[in-house]
């Protein structure tokens, strides 16, 4: 067992975790932060994409030791209260999912782009969330709802 | 063009806020006290025979609370049809796939129970086996099962018309075999359940099922137990397309026994690695077709005999094989037609239903020979699919096809025009043919597809619409949004016929000890089946209210409207009053009244002609009609292709929520540009060899083109506000399409799916080779 510390959405936890442990694991079993899926387990399909330090990581490919010490964002952390968060808006408005699985992980990867990127052409975009399998939608909407994510949120500055 | 005011707007999913935030709950997502962990045993051999199972050892260890085989389960077996009872929970005799179950254990956490399974000791005898479905059809090939010969799982003869003298009579007559891939549904979502098995004897489970009342008929009929005690909540679900989460699958006939056994709950989730392998993918086909046309294009009599790899249990195999000919007299004009249906077991995984059934696969081979017939000829693509295309029936009237499928609707005329007016088609000839080693083309396609499928006996589908003393309103079902967003739809149905904004609508979903029986989320029935019962349970709770609202005002109730939220009496708007009042002053009328509205769907239970052995009659209660064209891009040097960009027109009779409909057919498209281009499982003897989402290759978001949907209007008179269906119809149209458009890009008729790589540079050199010399 390995004593770690996270702060995850805000608030700091002591943990004690198995050096065997995922941060997707430890968030999902340990915190009951169920908003993070596993799809694959690999790295492969991105429904457990959280921000680790500012960086889109796969949650499942991330031990719980690394994560000692790092600032960890969730989907959980997203909206303030009632209020979405423009992205996850702009998914609801504009048809950005459908079976809602990968939405988690692809509402992470897009916050993370835009946050780094606050006006990603359409490439970029398709760029940006290419870590994240999407099964339902096609892409097209999900793509849409992030152009118009990232013009709201520009109108917010 | 009738006012709705809440139908046919682009209205939010009214499950999207639970699912942006993270607060939907999906199967693995359940826990409950005490729970313990289930994993299966699965068998290393694709045929063997069990000789022994030894399970000491497992059930040694430390942590480990029951184990399960197949003896566990008695004598039960089944199987989609009564005559096609082959499967049992657990493989008991023998294993007749690669990584078929064959024990169960249920440990305190998931390491033990992953531990567990190692310890298990199973001795086999191994068989050989067969992986070829033309290899399994012939006499002294390895027999799969003994209450067969040779293999043969389904075989179906259909002949309408007579087709030898159609094809006597034509000016080209074109024989061509076609294939399709080994793929699957590829949800993100792996099967999951939560079990438990109160020794009182009640199940109550928590499954990722698309049709929850297939596992509760199951469990009640393997468990003997009443369906009063058998109880499926359902969580989230993380996308279907058929399969694995239409059925009961390994896991979940697992999970109820070892809580049978321990008197815990169970909860069994599959790794995604362990669903590619044991998926119930789609069956593979060999589609040989023989068309025969007039000299100027029309179609005189189809002929095609289908091979399809039925895997190693019959499961939906002869709902699969009729599909794959039912509807191949639609969306053209077509006298003659044979189908000749062969479905042998073979040792690899078992097939079942996947988005597109059957369907997809006999569109694909007769919509591509359709573009070969139409160069032979030198007739336009667009130009042989006008004069073949089934005209919309004026109303009133119905179209019959040669095997008796009726329709009241038909756009596929407008579809055509309409993408043949788009840019894509119409400006083709500005597209660069060549620039560098990119060669660009495009294709066009036609499609058809039912809705609101009638399958056998059960077809029950019912709604409740209770109002609340507030006005709010509750509305039941037992179908399931698996993503595809009916439950949004289902909402606007309840709210336009109650006169209610959306907002006033809350839909459970299903619990069965709650909801009404449904049938289940396959063959696009859920808008038009469950749509049709909820419109009539809303008709049925207004009615009720009406009664209170015309004693208030000392009118008739048909003198009364309901709008908006508004009540009013329609010669006189001074006498109004909000909804949420009338339903006070119903509720606390001291009748006793408490509203309740019931419906259920009148669609699907006239008498049907069809059987799957005659090939006659109506699959679906109404059809949708699809046309696409698509742009690609040939690299002529690696031999990759990309298609940029598509545009489909889509007759869904009415789209009820157009942003919805646009979805469905976005997803539905690409899920078929993937079968198109990328998706195989590559396998050895039975054995899976690429069961990850890398090496399967599914689309990315890098892959896909520009998608344009448009919507043709037909109002069908047999679906709520006109519904049809909408996604299965771009699922059967895009692969036809892409093909066509690569062929335009390179000169080759590309006739296996999919097109890979490797497949363009082999036909790109064979195509430069020069013609041997006599």
């Amino acid at each position: 067992m390995k004593q770690v510390k996270l702060t995850v959405n805000g608030t700091l936890y002591e943990l004690s975790v198995q050096s065997w442990e995922t941060l997707g694991e430890v968030l999902r079993d340990n915190l009951r932060l169920t908003g993070t899926k596993e799809g694959c387990g690999l790295g492969e399909c991105g429904a457990c994409t959280v921000i680790m330090d500012g960086k889109p990581v796969n949650s499942c490919l991330v031990l719980a030791a690394e994560a000692d010490g790092k600032q960890i964002t969730t989907i959980e952390g997203l909206a303030s209260g009632d209020k979405l968060h423009p992205i996850q808006e702009a998914f609801v408005e504009h048809g950005g999912l459908q079976c809602g699985f990968c939405t988690p992980g692809m509402i992470m990867s897009a916050k993370a782009l835009l946050d780094e990127n606050p006006s990603p052409d359409e490439e970029e975009i398709r760029r940006g969330i290419a870590g994240n399998f999407c099964r339902c939608t096609g892409y097209t909407k999900i793509i849409e709802s992030v152009k118009v994510a990232a013009k709201n949120m520009q109108g917010v500055k | 063009m009738p006012e709705y005011s809440v139908i046919g707007k682009p209205i939010p999913r009214v499950d999207a806020k639970a699912k942006v935030t993270g607060q939907a709950k999906y199967a693995a997502d359940y826990e409950l006290p005490d729970m313990l962990w289930g994993k299966v045993v699965r068998s290393p051999y694709p045929h063997a025979r069990i000789l022994n199972i030894d399970t000491s050892r497992a059930e040694r260890l430390p942590g480990v609370k029951a184990v399960v085989t197949g003896k566990d389960f008695g004598e039960f077996k089944w199987g989609y049809l009564p005559t096609t009872r082959d499967e049992t929970p657990l493989a008991v005799d023998k294993v007749r796939y690669y990584a078929e179950g064959v024990a169960a254990v249920a440990a305190i956490d998931e390491a033990v129970a992953e531990e567990a399974t190692e310890l298990i000791k199973v001795d086999y005898e191994e068989l050989p086996g067969v992986f070829d479905p033309e290899e399994a059809m012939k006499e002294g090939a390895p027999q799969v099962h003994d209450y067969v010969k040779n293999n043969m799982a389904v075989e179906y003869h259909w002949h309408f018309g007579d087709v030898e003298k159609g094809f006597s009579e034509s000016y080209l007559v074109r024989k061509d075999r076609f294939r399709t891939p080994r793929t699957t549904h590829g949800y993100v979502e792996p099967p999951a359940i939560v079990a438990y098995y109160d020794p009182g004897g009640y199940i109550t489970v928590w499954p990722s099922k698309q049709s929850p009342y297939f596992i509760y008929r199951h469990l009640a009929a393997c468990f003997k137990l009443p369906l009063s005690k058998v109880r499926v909540i359902q969580p989230f679900i993380g996308g279907g397309f058929g399969g694995t989460k239409n059925d009961t699958g390994t896991g979940d006939w697992c999970a109820v026994m070892l809580s049978k056994k321990t008197g815990k709950p169970v909860k069994v989730v599959y790794s995604q690695e362990e669903e590619l392998v044991v998926s119930r993918r789609r069956h593979p086909m060999i589609v040989d077709i023989k068309t025969g046309v007039k000299r100027d294009g029309t179609l005189v009599a189809i002929h095609h005999q289908v091979i399809a790899d039925c895997g190693a249990y019959t499961f939906m195999s002869p709902l699969s094989m009729y599909l794959a000919g039912c509807l191949t007299t639609l969306p053209y004009k077509l006298p003659n037609f044979k189908h000749d249906a062969y479905c042998p077991f073979t040792n690899n995984p078992a097939t079942g239903a996947m988005r597109g059934h059957g369907i997809a696969h006999t569109r694909f081979a007769a919509d591509v020979q359709l573009d070969m017939i139409a160069e032979e000829l030198g007739i336009d693509p667009v130009e042989i699919r006008l004069r073949n295309a089934i005209e919309n029936p004026k109303p009133g009237s119905i179209y019959e096809t040669i095997n008796k499928v009726t329709l009241k609707t038909c756009g596929i005329k407008e579809c055509i025009e309409k993408v043949a007016e788009d840019t894509i088609w119409k400006e083709r000839e500005k597209r660069k043919k060549r620039e560098g080693n990119i060669s660009r083309g495009v294709g066009f396609s036609s499609a058809s597809y039912l809705g609101g499928a009638r399958l056998m006996g059960h077809q029950a589908a019912a709604a409740v619409i209770r109002v609340c003393e507030d006005g709010t309103i509750n509305l039941l079902t037992g179908a399931t949004d698996a993503g595809q967003g009916s439950d949004v739809v289902l909402c606007q149905i309840a709210a336009e016929e109650l006169g209610l904004p959306i907002e006033a609508i809350d839909i459970k979903r299903v619990d069965t000890a709650v909801t009404p029986v449904d049938p289940g989320t396959y063959g696009s029935r859920v808008t038009v089946l469950a749509g049709q019962a909820t419109r009539k349970a809303a008709a049925e709770a207004k009615q009720q209210l009406l009664e209170f609202a015309a004693q208030t005002w000392k009118v008739n109730t048909e003198d009364i409207e309901i709008r908006d939220g508004k009540v009013f009496v329609k010669s006189d708007p001074e006498k109004s009053m909000p909804f949420g009042r009338l339903a006070r002053i119903a509720c606390y009328s001291g009748t006793g009244a408490v509203i309740i509205g019931r419906g259920y769907s009148s669609y699907g239970i006239q008498p049907m002609p069809t059987t799957f052995e005659n090939g006659m009659g109506n699959a679906g209660t109404n059809y949708s009609f699809t046309a696409q064209s698509a742009g690609v891009e040939v690299d002529m040097e690696t031999g990759q292709i990309r298609c940029v960009d598509t545009t489909i027109a889509h007759d869904c009779g009415r789209p009820l929520n157009p942003l919805t409909v646009e979805g469905q057919n976005e997803g539905g498209a690409i899920q078929a540009l993937g079968q198109v281009l990328y998706e195989d499982f590559i396998m050895d003897k039975g054995k899976t060899l690429n069961p990850t989402f890398l090496d399967f290759k599914m689309a990315r978001s890098t892959d896909v083109p520009n998608i344009k949907v448009m919507h043709v209007i037909t109002d069908d008179p047999d679906g709520p506000f006109g519904a049809k269906e909408a996604s299965e119809g771009s699922i059967t149209s895009t692969p036809p399409a892409v093909v066509n458009a690569i062929h335009d890009a390179t000169g080759v008729w590309f006739k296996e799916l999919p097109i890979t790589p490797e497949k363009v540079i082999l036909a790109l050199k064979e195509k430069r080779r020069p013609p041997l010399r006599k």
